[in-house]
């Protein structure tokens, strides 16, 4: 090691140094990560509900009720269907966005400053703030409708099956397309502008200098910003619950809404130990994958 | 035909005017929240909606004081005030030894890193049957352990990146000058990492302050913080829009201050300290 640990005489706490300063911080996130975590695992092999309190163990039949819980596919393929809409509709809009503020413009500083706003508002206030925005009667954007079709509308953006979706996908593309915006405005302005000069004397054209020299220099960036929206959009909540509460009937119900109802509404506690499980694992396995891909550290 | 200085121009003025309507587009929502705000009850529910208050008017804030509701603002402010500097000291300490002893390489620092990326309602599951278990459940005891917990990955995350950033030599001469480990931490390493601790410190805070799903499910009354109070009064029927914006006002308004003083770390922020 380096000259930072290598003292002559040390005493027990210089010798343990760098374990004592880990050990708080890991005793918590072991309390709140790996006890649970064990105690999870053994309740899902129970058959504990709001009614059954006894803690007898049933073996792998939670497990088995997942796979024919059709609620459970649905839930998850509804999270499917928010990510792969709403994660390359903010990519391509942020991508743009940075584009358009790349060069100098005036006020540029101040349109940055403004446009990063959304990202920072509370999710569940941000859904709340398109809840009005969408209501039928007193919200803007049925009159902005109106206006344009020449007629009064009433659409229930939150209600009727066809709208909700689009309701919930403008609410999330609103709040996180600033933030795709934000980090690939920092990774354009990185891109070696020699390269581009050079690009544009050997007469290259625009989609050529694009996907030859800018994507691969801002790729790296861009990964990120995909793995982490990615997982955020996983564990969407807030928004769909201040819209939808996961309505009509189960339509936009996401898995997180789905384990809440379960666990929290319905008190199935050990089936939804046995969901929780399978989310951990599954996520935890995306997780370390995606992180020996993408270099999120150095 | 154009000169190339007037071509500029004409660009500049497309770009200027492209730029301002994605801005006008992207606050659209913010204004309205703010100016239904202001509203009276009887503009808020008036057919065609209005674009602009009457005049500004503060009742519905007064309202969100009056009824004892102002507590779940103390209450977001305690809870992230407190689990932010518990998760910064207990974080920051950490980060240092994973980033100049290497301790537990890489696969340590991964996996504290992936401990934030989970799905919370997958973690606070069993979290919430410990605590009915143990009697957490809308305590301060509860609440802060957990928002700690939920801030510690991200707090190590980036000041290890921001202790990284800093020399080495500046340690090592203190060392050799007979300061001892503890007092390099403080006198050397902490000063040096400031503009770091600063910044992530103000991230942890904004985090645990717009936090919903936690204290929807580990609260009740006591404890119930802003974004739980202003979640519960969203129903599809009724709802109390002017409380509603005021308080969404109240959560947002704090938020202006820290984009104005995090500009240059904003990035690096979002980005889990990936992108500087």
């Amino acid at each position: 090691m380096t000259s930072l640990s290598a003292t002559s005489r040390a005493s027990f706490g210089e010798r343990n140094f760098k374990y004592l300063l880990i050990g708080p911080a890991i005793f918590v996130l072991l309390l709140i990560g790996i006890f649970p975590l064990v105690y999870l695992l053994l309740v899902s092999f129970q058959g504990i509900t709001m009614t059954e309190t006894s803690a007898d163990f049933i073996g792998f039949a939670n497990y088995a009720q997942l796979f024919e819980d059709t609620r459970l596919w649905e839930a998850l393929l509804h999270t499917v269907i928010f990510t792969v809409i709403a994660l390359p509709l903010e990519l391509l809009l942020g991508l743009a966005m940075a584009q358009l503020f790349l060069e100098k413009l005036p006020g540029r500083q101040i349109f940055v400053a403004l446009l990063v706003l959304p990202v920072v508002v509370s999710p569940i206030v941000s859904g709340a703030t398109w809840s009005l925005m969408f209501n039928h009667r007193f919200g803007p954007i049925n009159q902005i409708i109106g206006w344009i079709w020449r007629e009064e509308v009433t659409l229930l953006w939150t209600i009727s099956p066809h709208l909700v979706y689009p309701a919930i996908l403008a609410a999330e593309v609103w709040q996180w397309t600033p933030f795709m915006f934000l980090l690939l405005l920092a990774a354009l302005a990185n891109v070696d502008k020699s390269q581009l000069e050079a690009a544009a004397i050997d007469g290259a054209g625009w989609w050529r200098t694009f996907f030859k020299i800018v994507l691969p220099a801002i790729w790296p960036v861009m990964a990120i910003a995909i793995l982490i929206r990615g997982l955020d959009l996983f564990r969407l909540f807030d928004i769909v619950w201040a819209l939808t509460k996961g309505g009509p009937g189960t339509m936009t119900e996401t898995i997180s809404i789905f384990t809440y109802i379960k666990g929290f509404q319905q008190f199935e506690t050990s089936y939804t130990a046995a969901v929780a499980f399978l989310v951990i694992i599954l996520l935890s396995v995306v997780v370390m994958l995606a992180l020996k891909k993408v270099e999120l550290s150095r | 035909m154009m000169t190339v200085r007037q071509r500029h121009a004409l660009r500049t003025a497309v770009r200027l005017a492209a730029a301002a309507a994605i801005t006008v587009l992207f606050l659209f929502p913010i204004y309205w929240l703010f100016m239904i705000s202001f509203k009276t009850p009887e503009e808020i529910y008036s057919f065609p909606p209005k674009w602009y208050p009457g005049r500004i008017h503060f009742d519905n804030y007064a309202v969100l004081f009056k009824d004892g509701d102002a507590i779940t603002v103390w209450n977001s402010f305690v809870v992230a005030g407190m689990s932010t500097v518990i998760a910064m000291f207990l974080g920051t300490i950490c980060a240092y030894s994973l980033a100049r002893y290497r301790t537990g390489g890489e696969h340590l620092a991964n996996w504290i890193i992936s401990q934030r990326m989970i799905p919370p309602i997958a973690v606070v599951f069993p979290i919430f049957l410990l605590y009915v278990y143990l009697g957490w459940v809308d305590t301060f005891t509860g609440v802060i352990l957990l928002y700690t917990a939920f801030n510690l990955p991200y707090v190590i995350w980036m000041m290890r990146g921001y202790i990284l950033d800093i020399p080495r030599a500046l340690e090592e001469s203190a060392l050799v000058d007979g300061c001892t480990r503890w007092q390099v931490l403080w006198k050397v390493v902490f000063p040096m990492a400031r503009a770091g601790l600063f910044a992530t410190a103000i991230f942890t805070f904004v985090f645990a302050w717009n936090e919903f799903l936690f204290a929807f499910l580990l609260t009740k009354e006591k404890w119930v913080t802003l974004p739980v109070r202003l979640g519960s009064t969203i129903t599809p029927f009724q709802t109390d829009w002017g409380f509603l914006t005021a308080g969404a006002i109240v959560s947002f308004a704090p938020l202006l201050v820290v984009v104005f003083l995090l500009q240059r770390e904003m990035v690096r922020g979002v980005s889990l300290g990936a992108v500087r």
